[in-house]
């Protein structure tokens, strides 16, 4: 990616050391090789992730050492691909396992294990260079027994815990954010005025990619919906709620302070 | 000699004083002369340990004292290059006049400055700065002010700093040291040869000393808190380091505690740096800015310790309690952007409810003792007067008549005096 990046600079230079040039290219060209490998101040990209497992109890088919088959997953909260983000994605699992360090090199970014107990796993998240070259760390507590200890296991129904986060990278670079800016993946908030972006580079042929969302994933039936909105709603609420008895105080100590006035008065 | 039968020393063990050395070995037994027997008894029969004064001695004439006479007289110091003749006191014992050069003449010491010849200079002196006038000159007052470069700067003709002149005098004794010595080897060891004069480092060295030497306060005020700051900043990237890598090491080792069947265990938060948390909302922010990734949760829990720093525990638990009473989650079930930032909003909208309650309860405590009038001393600030009525009320606990407080707020008109207590309002009153 940073070979194509580079070159597509290279094209720009072309135009400005031929012939007499529209001056509002040549401004365009120049700005944007000033701006090359800077990285902007106000933009802040953000990647929403679900991250989690799910577990199915393996009934007759369980042993001793091996009573569920579980995953452990990390997918975009719409289930788009996050490859363009993340490189490598590194499950730790506890000791007991073979090769408790497992490396996840391409979307989907997901381990299925077989096992009986529960234990915290560290996912370590190693992003493109271009991207944070600093991994970032999630915990997750495998989760394979029902909360309701009454409840009978079912093969069919699977134990799902899943969590919603958002990977923020504070300052990209620009070339990041070129790569990424159309993607379904990634947030963007709106670009500062007067910014321009070199067009995103056009991908290779996308029949060749292999697919990394997990939209047709199998598990994907037992996906959670995380919207914003009604937590936005609950939020909202309980803040008009504050509000208005905020105001009921103010309205009340503006009164007690004229009682006092008029004490004093009275008194002198 | 009883003393000593007592003590059980050997009689003849005590070694003869010098005086008494020719004496023969038997002088215990015999009484020296010029002292009675009896006195000699004194001293156990033995001679005295210190030495005393023999009675001959006493008879003897003392030695004629010494004549000392004080004469004023010429005299020359070697260190002076011309013949002149001064006088002073001399201190003449017996008629002998003191020998030796003039007692300060060996003060005089000076430098040995190389003395090049004018082949040398030709041949490795000669620089497109210096004149040989220049060098032959500075040579001089090298010579007579023995190296003392200030001085010489000063009398030196042309304007030339201490600086240049010094590294031209370092230079060319390193040259001269370099083309003398038979091989390099043999200098290497000089101090010149070793640590050469290095004009640049000096001058920016001068430079930097006088400005922290007429640095104002407020330029001192400022350079500290700029070098707190990059304190702070340093530190953050050292702790993120270090968290990094004892990342992994936590996690294996909290996998190995967590092994057997439904344990629920604790989900550490998810964090890339585990930092202090911060008081001021800005440099939380500034801090996260800092870090090349992170979580949101983890930046709400960031931003929500620091708006609890400023408050107690258990405003906080009133806070919290508050939430859920609202039917809102501790934490967000679904952190975007937006929902935090209304999270952090209401957050801080419940704490300035809490306050507000605060403050009404001060003033209606405030309000009773007005109208108590039970206070002699004339009106202090209404703080004082508020914080002493408080201590006597609260603690107690107070059950409310919902009645009577629609009634004052009907009237409007000052409450009776037996409203005394503050009422704690509870989030069920509205």
């Amino acid at each position: 990616m940073p070979n194509t990046s580079s070159s597509k600079k290279h094209c720009q230079d072309q135009p400005q050391l031929s012939g007499p040039i529209p001056k509002s290219h040549m401004a365009k060209s120049e700005e944007n090789k000033k701006n090359s490998g800077k990285k902007l101040k106000d933009v802040e990209i953000s990647v929403p992730i679900v991250y989690g497992n799910i577990a199915f109890w393996l009934g007759k088919k369980a042993s001793e050492y091996q009573s569920h088959k579980w995953t452990i997953y990390v997918r975009g909260a719409s289930n788009e691909d996050l490859g363009v983000i993340i490189k490598r994605v590194v499950f730790q699992l506890h000791s007991s396992f073979n090769n408790p360090m497992r490396v996840v090199d391409a979307p989907p970014f997901e381990l299925s294990e077989a096992g009986w107990g529960e234990f915290e796993i560290a996912i370590t998240l190693y992003f493109h260079s271009d991207v944070c070259d600093k991994p970032l760390n999630l915990y997750h507590h495998l989760k394979l027994y029902p909360e309701d200890e009454n409840s009978s296991m079912s093969t069919k129904k699977p134990v799902v815990v899943e969590l919603y986060d958002e990977i923020v990278f504070p300052d990209p670079s620009e070339a990041f954010l070129a790569r990424v800016q159309n993607h379904p993946a990634v947030h963007l908030p709106r670009l500062p005025a007067g910014l321009t972006l070199p067009p995103p580079i056009p991908v290779e042929d996308a029949s060749k990619r292999r697919k990394g969302d997990t939209k047709d994933n199998p598990l994907s039936q037992w996906f959670l919906n995380f919207s914003e909105a009604d937590e936005l709603l609950q939020l909202a609420a309980a803040r008009q709620q504050v509000q208005a008895h905020i105001s009921k105080l103010k309205r009340q100590i503006s009164l007690i302070e004229g009682q006092h006035k008029q004490l004093k008065s009275s008194d002198q | 000699m009883d003393a000593k039968d007592i003590l059980g020393l050997h009689k003849n063990s005590f070694p003869s004083s010098l005086e008494k050395k020719s004496r023969p070995p038997k002088e215990s037994h015999r009484k020296p002369d010029g002292i009675s027997r009896e006195v000699y008894a004194l001293t156990g029969g033995m001679p005295p340990l210190m030495p005393s004064i023999h009675s001959s001695q006493l008879k003897k004439k003392p030695l004629p004292p010494e004549k000392v006479t004080w004469q004023w007289l010429p005299f020359t110091n070697s260190a002076r290059k011309d013949d002149l003749h001064l006088y002073h006191w001399v201190r003449v014992v017996n008629g002998v006049l003191p020998t030796g050069d003039y007692s300060f003449a060996k003060y005089n010491k000076s430098v040995d400055i190389i003395k090049y010849t004018e082949e040398e200079y030709e041949k490795y002196l000669t620089d497109p700065m210096w004149t040989k006038d220049e060098t032959n000159e500075l040579f001089d007052l090298c010579e007579r002010f023995d190296l003392r470069f200030v001085v010489i700067a000063d009398r030196f003709p042309s304007s030339r700093t201490v600086e240049e002149l010094k590294d031209r005098y370092y230079s060319v004794l390193r040259a001269i040291l370099l083309a003398r010595a038979a091989s390099s080897g043999d200098v290497a060891t000089h101090p010149v040869i070793k640590d050469p004069y290095n004009v640049s480092q000096e001058m920016e060295r001068k430079r930097a000393l006088s400005m922290v030497l007429s640095q104002t306060r407020q330029q001192e005020k400022r350079d500290e808190e700029v070098l707190i700051e990059a304190k702070r900043i340093a530190e953050l990237r050292m702790a993120s380091k270090v968290t990094e890598q004892s990342q992994l090491v936590v996690a294996s080792n909290a996998d190995a505690e967590v092994t057997e069947g439904a344990v629920p265990g604790e989900t550490i938060p998810p964090s890339n740096v585990q930092l202090t948390p911060f008081t001021d909302n800005a440099s939380t922010l500034a801090s996260l800015r800092m870090l090349r990734v992170y979580l949101r949760t983890y930046a709400l829990d960031q931003m929500v310790q620091a708006s609890n720093s400023s408050a107690g525990v258990r405003t906080i638990k009133r806070v919290e309690q508050t939430l859920q009473d609202l039917g809102v989650n501790l934490k967000p079930r679904v952190p975007t952007k937006a929902v935090c930032a209304e999270h952090l909003e209401l957050r801080k909208e419940i704490l300035t409810w809490l306050n507000l309650q605060k403050q009404v309860q001060y003033k209606e405590a405030e309000g009773s003792s007005f109208r108590d009038g039970s206070y002699s001393e004339p009106p202090g600030t209404p703080k004082d007067r508020t914080f002493t009525l408080d201590s006597i009320n609260f603690g107690v606990s107070s059950e409310r008549v919902v009645k009577k407080d629609q009634k004052r707020k009907a009237h409007g008109t000052p409450p009776t005096a037996a409203h005394k207590r503050p009422r704690k309002q509870k989030a069920s009153d509205f």
